[in-house]
């Protein structure tokens, strides 16, 4: 395999760090709505920690993405 | 695949009032152009709903009240009544950055926020602002956020480095969760919307519905990404107001 396919696939393998976040945020939200069925009253007040929490979340994606790019346009 | 056909070429920047000093690039381009609209169309917003100022609003009031009193929460929640000094400019981030994306999903138009240059512009005045306040107002008793109280002290040579990373990492992850978010999803939206003329008229409706579906969910990334940055922003002001954890 020569370099420049060795780095497609390196970034392509690199995304796969998304899933992580991809978990994350599935659980975030899915407690976030069965807590919101249980207490609706509460809810609303939640909201924002859960949208920190995305963010951080997304954050360890962002990394991976970060990770992928300089991977196709740096190196 | 020709250049001009591909679902990258919306994210093209072409100067439209070429200018050059010296050896700068400084033209007038389809970027600065979408970024003047969304400024003048906040401008015109707020200028008009303060016209008729009436103590029932009318419709146009209502929305800039709306808007007003939404960021106004959020800032009070997150970082307490010290925020209320900052409120002017979280609340024109917040603005700026809903325009720029909600007028990028306009056929046709240019998506200022999907170029990694302007959401890290964006970030870095978040970034350097927050840090030189928090140095203006606690000193060096700021650097006091990087060791969080009440943690044994031989978890301190692991625990600060880690806290210090994530500090500087702030504004990359702030400028590229916008950047990526806004590309990737008016990627997609292009990706599909070319499936529309690849099947034609016999097909093309599948993807077509897809598309309409997809638009939604864009309005509703561009809603949700500006107010992730704004409440992100808050959240790094709060810790440059109040250090200790």
């Amino acid at each position: 395999m020569d370099a420049s396919a060795a780095k497609l696939v390196a970034a392509g393998l690199a995304m796969i760090g998304v899933v992580g976040a991809g978990v994350g945020i599935g659980v975030l939200f899915g407690n976030y709505v069965s807590a919101g069925i249980r207490n609706p009253a509460a809810a609303p007040k939640m909201f924002p920690q859960v949208m920190i929490g995305m963010a951080l979340s997304e954050a360890t994606a962002i990394f991976s993405l970060v990770i992928a790019l300089m991977l196709l346009f740096v190196f | 695949m020709a250049a001009e056909h591909s679902p990258m070429e919306q994210f093209a920047i072409k100067p439209l009032i070429p200018i050059h000093v010296g050896g700068l690039d400084l033209s007038f381009t389809n970027s600065a152009l979408f970024m003047v609209i969304a400024a003048t169309v906040v401008t015109l917003l707020m200028v008009a709903s303060f016209r008729g100022r009436s103590l029932v609003p009318s419709r146009i009031q209502s929305v800039a009240e709306l808007l007003y009193e939404f960021v106004a929460n959020m800032v009070e929640s997150v970082c307490g009544s010290e925020g209320r000094k900052y409120f002017p400019f979280i609340f024109t981030l917040f603005t700026f950055i809903l325009l720029c994306n909600l007028l990028g999903l306009l056929p046709y138009a240019f998506t200022v926020t999907s170029h990694i240059i302007i959401t890290v512009a964006l970030a870095l005045v978040v970034f350097i602002g927050v840090t030189i306040i928090g140095f203006a107002k606690h000193g060096l008793g700021f650097l006091g956020l990087f060791a969080p109280h009440g943690v044994p002290g031989w978890i301190m040579p692991f625990l600060v480095p880690i806290e210090v990373f994530s500090y500087f990492v702030r504004p990359v992850s702030l400028s590229l969760r916008l950047f990526a978010n806004m590309m990737a999803g008016h990627t997609m939206l292009k990706v599909i919307a070319g499936f529309v003329v690849l099947l034609g008229a016999w097909f093309g409706w599948v993807p077509f519905a897809f598309v309409v579906i997809l638009t939604a969910f864009e309005i509703l990334v561009a809603l949700l990404q500006a107010y992730i940055f704004a409440i992100l922003a808050c959240v790094y002001l709060n810790d440059a107001l109040h250090p200790s954890h």
